[in-house]
């Protein structure tokens, strides 16, 4: 075995639903009405709260959980209908990496990598040169001997990706992998997901509560709430023109772009009588993300701007620019028809008066 | 002291040793599946057998309830027919076996318990039979505290043994009431018990040393 180009294997959600009993004999709805095609071969995000959902969403394409009605297939083999040795030779297809990585701690590092290909019956020679080439993937090289108690986390994920790649899966499944380690290893980890996504041509479907993990690897985006998804598409549009108000308050704490505090406290839904000032978001994407606008919007309309907030960021290699900003809402009206007839989006957050 | 109080002892210590060693062996041998089934076969996990977990579990604790003096005497029969003889020392093994693997089994059935469910549900998804789980991870990731169990298990077993005598098993135990007590020798008493001492010391020591050397889940010692 080598690390052959492996297809990736498309994940379709079919209006999927799962609900739980409840020790009390009710039903609690985890996911409801649920569809949704990952694309074959690309990085998927599921973005949502704890609770929302989404850990459910993602136990259902290896069959951990099965849905109470609707289907899930993977390569198009219904996952949810597997029973016995069928739903195994799915899961062999289907590699797994968890929040709390799930390592043996009876087991080295090369030792847990070779388990799943124990289980599959491989035999030893070729589970041993197996086990040494994703070693060197994960470059884990110097502690193929030592036992998970003496690595960092960054190491112990990256123990869990070489296990879950060992018997070349065509789906690679993360379950919240970075929401235990530090930011610094966070990036490390995630750069290693994209390299093995580009180097084996796998579907990687990840589930996270941070918007942060979704800008920096994900192509597509789904955003869950209450078990329902709310808004998915490519991570560009969604990020650059969000419908759902999840969607939103999860971008607000990703671009960094917040209101300073001074100005949050004093803020109102509704415009007050009198002189005031419209609070708006301003976004710029695509051809647009660099131009000047706010320039252009003084002297065109002659409308004085404050800044507020904003960033400007990448999305794959796209940038695109948020800015939190003031103006006199007598004004308000006109700049919005002139920044979006610019192709700017722009959101209405509140006045100050 | 006499030359054959000396051999007496001797016997009597090696007795002790056959008949908790045999019967430590054999509990283990039953025990040990019986835990891992009682801890695996609730409602909705791994066996999901929740019926035969229920039969099984009541069974257990009855065994485990009845006084071991008893459960010797009552047994009585069952020996006949299993060691061909309801007296001696290998007789005196069929007890002690009983009484071990109910116990036996609960703690292994606690040691079980003890392992991260998020194992379990990695190797699922991994692919992996239930048998696969439980002996490429669920024992394996269990041993640490498996061996202290099965350390307790067999300090237990020489208490037990020294009741045994009640059916001529002789060993330590019978060794010090029928001379220490009966015949008014304080002195071969206090010898039994120090022998006894040094014996659970010696197994309490080795047991912990094992479960030390195969627990890798802090290689640096605990608590530091």
């Amino acid at each position: 075995m080598s690390d052959a180009k492996s297809q990736g294997a498309s994940i379709v959600f079919q209006s999927v639903e799962k609900a739980f009993h409840k020790p009390d004999g009710g039903y609690v709805s985890a996911v409801s009405d649920a569809s949704l095609t990952v694309d074959s071969g690309a990085i998927t995000g599921i973005i949502g709260r704890s609770g929302a959902g989404k850990s459910t969403m993602l136990r259902m394409v290896n069959g951990l959980e099965r849905p109470t009605s609707g289907q899930v297939l993977v390569g198009g083999q219904d996952v949810g209908a597997a029973q016995g040795a069928k739903l195994r030779d799915i899961r062999r297809d289907v590699g797994m990496i968890f929040q709390h990585f799930n390592l043996l701690a009876s087991r080295t590092v090369a030792g847990n990598i070779a388990l799943p290909l124990e289980i599959a019956g491989v035999p030893a020679a070729k589970i041993k040169t197996r086990v040494a080439d994703l070693i060197d993937r994960v470059g884990l090289n110097t502690q193929s001997n030592n036992y998970p108690a003496e690595l960092s986390g960054g190491q112990k994920q990256r123990v869990g990706i070489a296990r879950a790649l060992a018997t070349e899966p065509k789906v690679l499944l993360s379950d919240e992998a970075t929401s235990a380690l530090d930011p610094e290893t966070t990036q490390t980890v995630l750069t290693l997901l994209k390299d093995i996504n580009r180097d084996l041509g796998l579907t990687i479907l990840l589930i996270t509560h941070e918007m942060a993990v979704v800008r920096d690897i994900a192509s597509h985006v789904a955003v869950i709430e209450g078990g329902k998804i709310v808004e998915s598409g490519k991570t560009y549009d969604v990020f650059t023109a969000p419908q759902h108000k999840t969607t939103r308050s999860f971008l607000s704490g990703v671009t960094g772009v917040t209101l300073p505090a001074f100005i949050k406290g004093r803020m109102l839904k509704s415009r007050p009588s009198g002189a005031a000032k419209e609070v708006m978001r301003v976004t710029f994407a695509g051809t647009h993300a660099t131009d000047p606008m706010l320039a252009l919007l003084t002297r065109d309309l002659g409308i004085e701007v404050n800044i507020l907030a904003g960033a400007v960021e990448e999305i794959g290699i796209k940038p695109f620019g948020n800015l939190l900003v003031s103006l006199d809402a007598d004004k308000a009206s006109d700049a919005r028809t002139y920044l979006e007839k610019h192709g700017l989006l722009t959101e209405v957050l509140g006045y100050v008066s | 002291m006499s030359a054959n109080l000396i051999s007496l002892l001797m016997e009597a210590t090696w007795q002790t040793l056959y008949m908790v060693a045999i019967s430590a062996v054999l509990g283990t041998i039953f025990g040990l599946p019986l835990g891992v089934f009682l801890a695996t076969s609730q409602r909705g996990e791994l066996l999901s057998r929740p019926v035969i977990n229920k039969v099984l579990g009541l069974v257990v604790n009855a065994a485990r309830s009845v006084p071991f003096i008893i459960l010797v005497v009552a047994i009585i029969p069952f020996t006949r027919m299993i060691a061909g003889t309801s007296i001696g020392t290998t007789a005196a093994i069929v007890p002690l076996t009983i009484a071990a693997v109910p116990f036996i089994a609960r703690l292994i059935e606690n040691a079980i318990r003890e392992v991260d469910s998020g194992l379990i549900e990695a190797a699922r998804a991994m692919g992996a039979t239930p048998l696969q789980i439980i002996r490429k991870v669920l024992i394996p990731e269990a041993l640490p505290s498996i061996t202290l169990g099965l350390t307790l298990a067999v300090v237990s077993l020489i208490g037990y043994s020294a009741m045994v005598g009640a059916v001529g098993g002789e060993g330590l135990g019978d060794l010090g009431i029928r001379y220490g007590y009966q015949r008014f020798m304080p002195d071969v008493m206090a010898i039994v018990v120090v022998i006894l001492v040094v014996l659970v010391q010696l197994v309490q020591s080795v047991g912990e040393w094992i479960a030390a050397k195969v627990d890798k889940r802090a290689p640096k010692g605990r608590g530091q």
